[in-house]
């Protein structure tokens, strides 16, 4: 694509040192099934980056890789490699990962439903060794930034609603101490208005606490409002990047994922071949 | 008429006019219910863990106490022995992990379940093999464990209380605190009720799947060497005693699976109706009804309550 070659070093955000770089991956399921076919991105320190594309584009795919969750599901990494602060972690345990401050917030919220908010919270801390102290200190930094936690924090997490479930997995993911978060589709199954929220308290935590993101979402509209960088994603390869100002004004983004073009709207059917002509033969 | 009387009256009218016998048995029943009680309890340990029901428990019991009185007989101190018996289990929990657990993970429960057969069959073998086939005796009174009786004169009668089963009934207790206490209240029990909850979200948090399964299968084999000693001092150690493990299930089944609670609860009521069932209404159908009575007990909890008194109810939200 032509936009990648026009924007790729040209953006703001990828001057500063990158935190993570994923070089040109590719990901096998079961030995068998190619999922990925050569993704590359790199995620600069401080920075949000968007990862967009359909269903089955392989977002999910890609943030696993990075966390290395994928071992456990009968993924490898085939090709390619990873570098988290400069070091490769492809081949890590998670725990390992986490240790060193790359943790990821797993699609559809993932609480433990009968330990309590708290207690989920704790869980978070597993990994660290810096004492009860400093944990208590952050729980209660946790509670500030997500102030419906507070109030459910002896509440069994099973039975919170979908806003508080989300919160709590990201507090959890905080509670590690992170320099850089995986989150997977933060938005999935909830109110907007809820949804509007958590990327308000992603932004913060951006901010504040200058904590990099890498966020995988379908809804493209609001994840290109709050990350500095997107990608996308189009069956396992990385099809356009760019800075998020750049994607949101690209004609074609708004046309696939934004849903608004210069001739109004279009079925999806007529995208659907459109876009595949344009794609692949252009 | 009669046949009602027999079953819905004469037993309370016995219990009535011997008090002192219903006291005897309870007691006993209370004593065999810890320590189903204990077997339960590795189960549960396991089976919030790594979500397999561990068929492997009961031979881990035989193993450990056939380790132990083997250690003594090889000349090493009693004391000793334990520790040793104790690192054995130790060096198992790790050799599960690493060849069993960690290869099959994420494969269905029932690859698991197949494999806890395998590992039974490769115990018991191992067992044969090392130690030999003949019953063997506990070290009981190397370990200080006490022996002999207290007569209580109460009831009108005696009621005789076996100084091992005092001792049972306590070392299980603390056992079970020791446990509850962890599990409740510390880093690692959070982790391992985490690790229960989804393998997925605690691999996600950096808790190391290993590392727990390591410290769960450990503890279950510390709990099979109590259950060993204090089941092999009452009678004696030979590969029979696997099949105590399978008064486990109905206890599992009417506490529920995934309790620590539920097991104690339920060994206890396990324990105490099969003892007074078998002297006041065994005899109506010829007596031997402690083999089974456990399991028709299980029956009926699973008709009206599925998931035990105490198991977790299945959070699902719509």
């Amino acid at each position: 694509m032509t936009l990648a070659h026009e924007t790729n070093g040209a953006a703001p955000s990828s001057e500063a040192a990158p935190v993570l770089v994923v070089n040109n991956i590719e990901v096998v399921y079961d030995h068998v099934i190619l999922v990925l076919k050569g993704v590359s991105l790199r995620v600069s320190k401080g920075g949000i980056v968007a990862l967009l594309g359909a269903n089955g584009a392989g977002k999910t795919t890609t943030l696993k890789a990075i966390s290395n969750l994928l071992r456990a599901e009968r993924g490898d990494v085939t090709k390619g490699s990873i570098t988290f602060n400069g070091t490769r972690v492809d081949k890590l345990t998670p725990n390992e990962l986490v240790r060193r401050g790359c943790i990821q917030v797993l699609e559809g919220r993932v609480c433990f439903g009968h330990l309590t908010i708290e207690e989920n919270l704790l869980t978070g801390a597993f990994s660290r060794r810096d004492g009860a102290a400093a944990i208590r200190r952050d729980l209660e930094m946790i509670y500030e930034s997500f102030p419906p936690l507070r109030a459910r924090r002896h509440a069994v997490a099973g039975y919170t609603s979908g806003g508080e479930q989300q919160m709590c997995a990201i507090g959890r993911a905080m509670m590690s101490h992170p320099t850089m978060v995986l989150l997977d589709e933060p938005s999935m199954g909830l109110a907007p208005q809820v949804v509007q929220e958590i990327f308000d308290i992603v932004g913060n935590l951006n901010r504040e606490q200058g904590v990099s993101f890498l966020l995988a979402e379908q809804n493209a509209n609001l994840a290109l409002q709050y990350a500095h960088h997107g990608y996308i994603l189009e069956n396992g390869r990385v099809v356009m990047d760019g800075t998020a100002e750049n994607l949101r004004e690209n004609s074609d983004v708004k046309e696939f994922y934004l849903g608004v073009s210069e001739h109004g709207r279009r079925s999806f059917r007529d995208v659907k071949s459109y876009r595949r002509r344009k794609r692949w033969l252009a | 008429m009669h046949l009602l009387y027999l079953i819905l009256v004469d037993p309370f009218v016995q219990m009535g006019t011997a008090p002192d016998l219903l006291a005897q048995t309870l007691w006993e029943g209370l004593v065999s219910g810890v320590l189903y009680a204990l077997i339960a309890l590795g189960f549960v340990l396991i089976y919030k863990a790594s979500g397999v029901f561990n068929f492997a428990q009961g031979i881990m019991v035989v193993f450990s106490a056939l380790t132990l009185v083997g250690l003594y007989a090889a000349g090493v101190p009693a004391l000793l022995a334990l520790a040793l018996t104790a690192a054995v289990m130790f060096v198992l929990a790790v050799g599960i992990e690493r060849l069993v657990l960690r290869p099959l993970v994420n494969r269905p429960d029932i690859i698991l379940f197949m494999a806890t057969f395998g590992l039974t069959y490769l115990l018991i073998g191992i067992g044969e093999l090392i130690f030999g086939g003949d019953t063997k005796q506990m070290i009981a009174k190397q370990l200080y464990l006490p022996s002999g009786a207290i007569d209580l004169p109460m009831l009108g009668g005696v009621v005789r209380l076996q100084k091992l089963d005092i001792a049972a009934a306590i070392i299980a207790s603390v056992l079970v605190a020791a446990l509850t206490v962890v599990f409740q209240y510390t880093r690692i029990g959070r982790a391992f009720r985490a690790v229960a909850d989804s393998h997925r979200a605690a691999l996600s948090v950096g808790i190391s799947l290993n590392q727990i399964w390591i410290i769960v299968w450990f503890a279950a084999g510390i709990v099979a060497l109590a259950t060993g000693i204090m089941w092999g001092a009452r009678s004696e150690v030979s590969f029979a005693l696997e099949v105590v493990a399978l008064k486990a299930l109905p206890v599992l089944i009417l506490g529920g699976f995934t309790s620590i609670p539920g097991a104690i609860v339920g060994g206890l009521i396990i324990g105490l109706s099969e003892k007074l069932f078998e002297l006041y209404w065994g005899p109506l159908m010829g007596g031997g009804t402690e083999s089974w009575f456990a399991y028709v007990i299980a029956l009926i909890v699973l008709l009206f309550r599925p998931h035990g008194l105490f198991g977790e109810v299945i959070i699902e939200r719509i």
